[in-house]
């Protein structure tokens, strides 16, 4: 969405990850968000987790709604195919996308708006449905495309640039969704790479639906003082559950960790995070106890972060239906159309 | 006992193989497969038969009508009068007898007295005391419930002379796998046609004789053949909500699947079904397989059409194809969701916001829903666009009589023009939205093809020929112009009109869908009557040249469709630049399917306005 083209130059001595490529390989077109948005800091972190772990960036699909946080997916891996839908409908095209083909990774990209609110419903119906995939919602309170309402997820009493005051409770997507059964949740903040980029390997390996509410201050609408959602109060009240590291699943583990408050999670394809949790009876595993901790501290005014919950017991979309092994785009006439004689046995049928 | 209760004063009507039965009754009170069994055994004789339902919006309680014609001369369109009413609804048998016509015959339940006020003078009255007979047959209350329907069908086996064998054949096909249920049902016939035959005269003047000609055929609703059309077409995805009278569309679907798409070495199934929160996420998930390179489909009604709205025009600016099936029911809003209109044909063919048009197929008969599902898949992935498959209840949730269905075996899916990672390797660079063969159609790739070509940004936002971000009206407006050249280029893979023009006559008939039933009686009625009619049979929206010469060709057409607002002759102005005098407007729009009889009036009635005779 840029008048200025991305200049194509890389330094030399820039690092490559396994498959011989580069952070800028990652990279998307340049951005037309706001200077300061947290939305580009996000690009930032997704561009960085999949270089490190040598995602193959054509085998990923971003998928969007619309508002500021769907134009984000034009940011980064230009080599996956994108798909910008509409308004709140992300979910929907990204279940027919995954049932479609199975194989690739799917990163859905969505705001407060979108699923907040138009696209509420479709956000609970696609974690019920179990999708694997990477859902992020780029939350900032604010509808920013349309200059600074407030969203459903502000805050009861956070106000916006302008003034205007929340007078509802907000709707909590991360406690909804352990709610309805997704079984890797976060809780980040644009602002914390160091966090942010673990969650995101994780989330993007986690087999079944990944879910990552990331607070995403708007600069330009909603980074006020007054505001929950802004740069100043995320800071102030910030508190992370546990800090996680992301260990691809080649590399050995070499740091010892006091015991008791570490939990290495071992995930699908072998990789692993290691949580260094902050107190003893947090349990990432126990949604009652995961739902217990962020509503505590929500009393108190914090924002709970890090990894809330996970379970790596339930199936996704395609083993609780238990769809063939190949990819539905990979099949044709042989596997697909029963033939004239079957059809023949058919008619019989309607004699 | 007295043989026949004769309560006319008029002879009764004579007819061999060409009447009208219609069965009143309760909806829930389980006499939908009673009432099947009638017409598939008629058919079974080789008599052209079609049952109509006319049916409530309701699970139990309501009046539900079944209504069968049957016509040795094969006309299947609805008749109006009834020779013979089976009376079982008491909260509208005081109407129900009311339309049977002199020197017919009302059958009903004597258990109870007929009221003096429902006595006619001119019609036959067949009393059978048919909750009586159930009462000391059986034990169950179901079984006395249900057996009465069973009942009164062996009663007009005998009445009628239904092929007894035949009836009975019906009843094991029926319950194959469900032995034990075989000998009461049969034993119910026999208690109905013993009674008929103890206390009647039978058979009646009205008869049916043994013919041949169905025996090619095969009788089948219109969306049962669509699921097995989608199986065949090779859809791997449905994404549906449920929605009167869609739903049987993915029942069936859904039933083939199971049988037909199950891998036999590790039972794992090639098919995925996703009921859906609403129809927005219903048509999302399709839109979003077929981006993905899947065949997918979703099925709804106008109400759902409705919803679908916003990613019709997604589907159709960012050229992503769909297949989607309206079978249309009476709008606006709720309307009449159990009756039949072709009310949805510019909410379809224009459908979203700003300039878009859609492919939309018509199909007339369930032979046809079968073919058209299947092509359907091959049209919309060679256009990259969606398809509407035009339906409507009548045509999806009655049985009809037609041609068997036939696949040819050589055929290949038509994948339309999607670049492997191989032709992109030759490509300098690839541009999703390049119009490199002058027909208006991109070449598409699938999601993970290639590692470094051949990824691109799809969006609903205005895009350039390489699918990047643009507000520039110049680039909008070609990327417009090429859709517009696209939809045109789009004619040639649709299904021609089918004209029937038997001679040099001023005159013609144009008309889509289930309105078909009614046009060979029309013809043949009018031709009698010294007025001959040529016909086309739109089969397809874009439409072809040879509307626009038909209509040229004839001083008037008439343009027959099931809307109050002639969307077809809207249609034809906007699209064929027609004269508006040459067409004139035959509308029917009362829920139920269009009569011969509907069509042959008002063209009498228009006839002598016209200037010279035909």
């Amino acid at each position: 969405m840029s008048y200025i083209s991305k200049p194509k130059f890389k330094h030399p001595l820039l690092k490559t990850n396994d498959l011989g490529l580069t952070r800028r390989d990652y990279e998307g077109s340049l951005t037309t968000l706001c200077g300061g948005c947290g939305h580009d800091s996000i690009s930032a972190a997704i561009i960085q987790a999949a270089a490190e772990m040598s995602l193959e960036p054509h085998r990923v699909a971003k998928i969007s709604g619309i508002g500021c946080s769907s134009k984000i997916p034009a940011y980064f891996l230009s080599k996956a195919n994108g798909f910008n839908s509409v308004h709140g409908r992300m979910p929907s095209v990204a279940t027919g996308a995954n049932i479609a083909n199975k194989e690739l990774y799917y990163v859905g990209i969505s705001g407060d708006g979108d699923s907040a609110s138009i696209g509420l419903g479709q956000f609970c119906h696609i974690v019920r449905r179990r999708i694997n995939m990477l859902y992020i919602v780029a939350n900032n309170g604010t509808y920013g495309l349309t200059k600074g309402q407030l969203s459903a997820t502000a805050d009861l009493g956070s106000k916006t640039k302008s003034g205007e005051e929340s007078l509802y409770d907000a709707i909590d997507l991360a406690t909804l969704a352990i709610e309805l059964g997704a079984s890797f949740v976060a809780r980040s903040f644009s602002g914390d790479k160091k966090q942010l980029v673990p969650l995101l390997q994780a989330g993007l390996k986690h087999k079944g639906f990944a879910f990552i509410d990331i607070i995403s201050p708007c600069v330009t609408f909603n980074n006020t003082d007054a505001s929950t959602h802004g740069y100043k109060n995320t800071w102030d009240s910030y508190v992370a559950l546990s800090a996680i590291d992301y260990v691809p699943m080649r590399k050995e583990i070499t740091t010892s960790y006091a015991p008791g408050r570490v939990k290495e999670i071992t995930l699908h394809d072998g990789s692993a995070i290691h949580l260094h949790k902050t107190s003893d009876d947090y349990d990432p595993y126990d949604k009652e106890n995961a739902l217990h901790h962020i509503n505590a501290y929500k009393k108190q005014g914090k924002i709970a972060t890090g990894l809330l919950y996970i379970n790596q017991t339930t199936s996704d979309l395609h083993e609780i239906q238990d769809t063939f092994d190949k990819p539905f785009n990979s099949l044709g006439n042989i596997e697909l159309c029963p033939g004239n004689a079957a059809l023949t046995n058919i008619n019989d049928t309607f004699r | 006992m007295p043989k026949i209760i004769q309560t006319s004063k008029v002879s009764s009507i004579t007819k061999i193989n060409d009447f009208v039965v219609k069965f009143a009754n309760v909806n829930g009170s389980g006499s939908a497969s009673a009432n099947t069994m009638f017409a598939k055994s008629i058919f079974r004789m080789g008599i052209p038969v079609s049952p109509h339902n006319i049916f409530p919006s309701n699970i139990q309680g309501l009046p539900t009508w079944y209504e069968v014609r049957i016509s040795e001369a094969g006309y299947l369109g609805r008749r109006e009068g009834v020779d013979l009413m089976v009376a079982m609804n008491e909260q509208t048998i005081k109407k129900d007898i009311e339309a049977v016509v002199p020197g017919g015959y009302v059958l009903y339940d004597s258990s109870k007295t007929l009221p003096n006020e429902l006595v006619r003078d001119d019609v036959h009255y067949l009393p059978i005391p048919l909750k009586d007979i159930c009462l000391r047959e059986y034990d169950k209350p179901n079984q006395r419930q249900l057996f009465k329907n069973i009942v009164y069908v062996g009663a007009l086996a005998a009445f009628l002379k239904i092929d007894f064998k035949i009836l009975t054949d019906i009843v094991s096909d029926q319950f194959k796998g469900k032995e034990r249920l075989i000998l009461p049902n049969v034993h119910a016939l026999e208690l109905g046609h013993q009674y008929a035959s103890d206390n009647f005269e039978c058979p009646l003047n009205l008869q049916l004789k043994h013919s041949n000609k169905t025996a090619a055929n095969i009788l089948i609703d219109g969306n049962t053949a669509i699921g097995l059309g989608c199986v065949y077409g090779g859809a791997t995805v449905a994404s549906w909500y449920p929605l009167t009278p869609s739903t049987s569309v993915v029942d069936a679907f859904s039933s083939y699947c199971h049988r037909l798409r199950i891998d036999p070495g590790t039972g794992k199934k090639k098919f995925s079904i996703v009921q859906a929160e609403d129809e927005l996420s219903a048509i999302g998930i399709a839109i979003g397989a077929g981006w993905n390179g899947a065949r997918a489909f979703t099925a709804t009604s106008g109400p759902g059409i409705s919803l679908m709205q916003e990613f019709l025009g997604l589907a159709y600016f960012s050229e992503v194809p769909v297949v989607l099936f309206n079978i249309q029911r009476v709008g606006p809003s709720t309307g009449m969701p159990t009756r039949t209109q072709q009310g949805d044909l510019l909410a379809c063919a224009y459908a979203s916001h700003g300039d878009t048009k859609h492919v939309l197929l018509f199909p007339s008969s369930p032979k046809e829903c079968f073919d058209f599902a299947a092509d359907a898949f091959d049209i919309a992935e060679r256009l990259q666009t969606p398809v509407i498959v035009m339906s409507d209840l009548e045509l999806g949730m009655n049985e009809q009589i037609c041609d068997p269905l036939q696949w040819n075996d050589k055929r290949e899916y038509d994948r339309g023009k999607v670049l492997s990672a191989e032709a992109l390797e030759s490509i300098q660079r690839y541009g999703r939205y390049l119009d490199t063969d002058g027909d208006g159609i991109p070449y598409r790739t699938y999601p993970g093809t290639h590692p470094e070509k051949g990824s691109y940004f799809t969006r609903g936002s205005s895009h350039d020929a390489y699918a990047a971000y643009t507000e520039d009206g110049n680039v909008y407006a070609e990327v417009m112009d090429r859709l517009a050249l696209k939809m045109r280029t789009a004619v040639k893979y649709l299904p021609k009109p089918e004209i029937t023009a038997q001679g040099k006559h001023r005159l013609g008939m144009l008309y889509i869908g289930s309105t078909q039933s009614a046009i060979q009686e029309v013809q043949d009625n009018l031709a009698k009557k010294g007025i001959n009619l040529n016909t086309m049979r739109i089969r397809a929206f874009p439409f072809h040249e040879e509307v626009k010469q038909f209509i040229d060709q004839h001083e008037l057409v008439f343009v027959i469709e099931q809307n109050r607002d002639a969307q077809l002759k809207t249609l034809l102005k906007i699209e064929c630049n027609i004269n508006e005098q040459q067409m004139c407007s035959i509308l029917s729009y009362n829920g139920v399917l269009i009569t011969p009889t509907h069509i042959e009036q008002a063209i009498l009635q228009t006839m002598p306005k016209l200037t010279h005779s035909n």
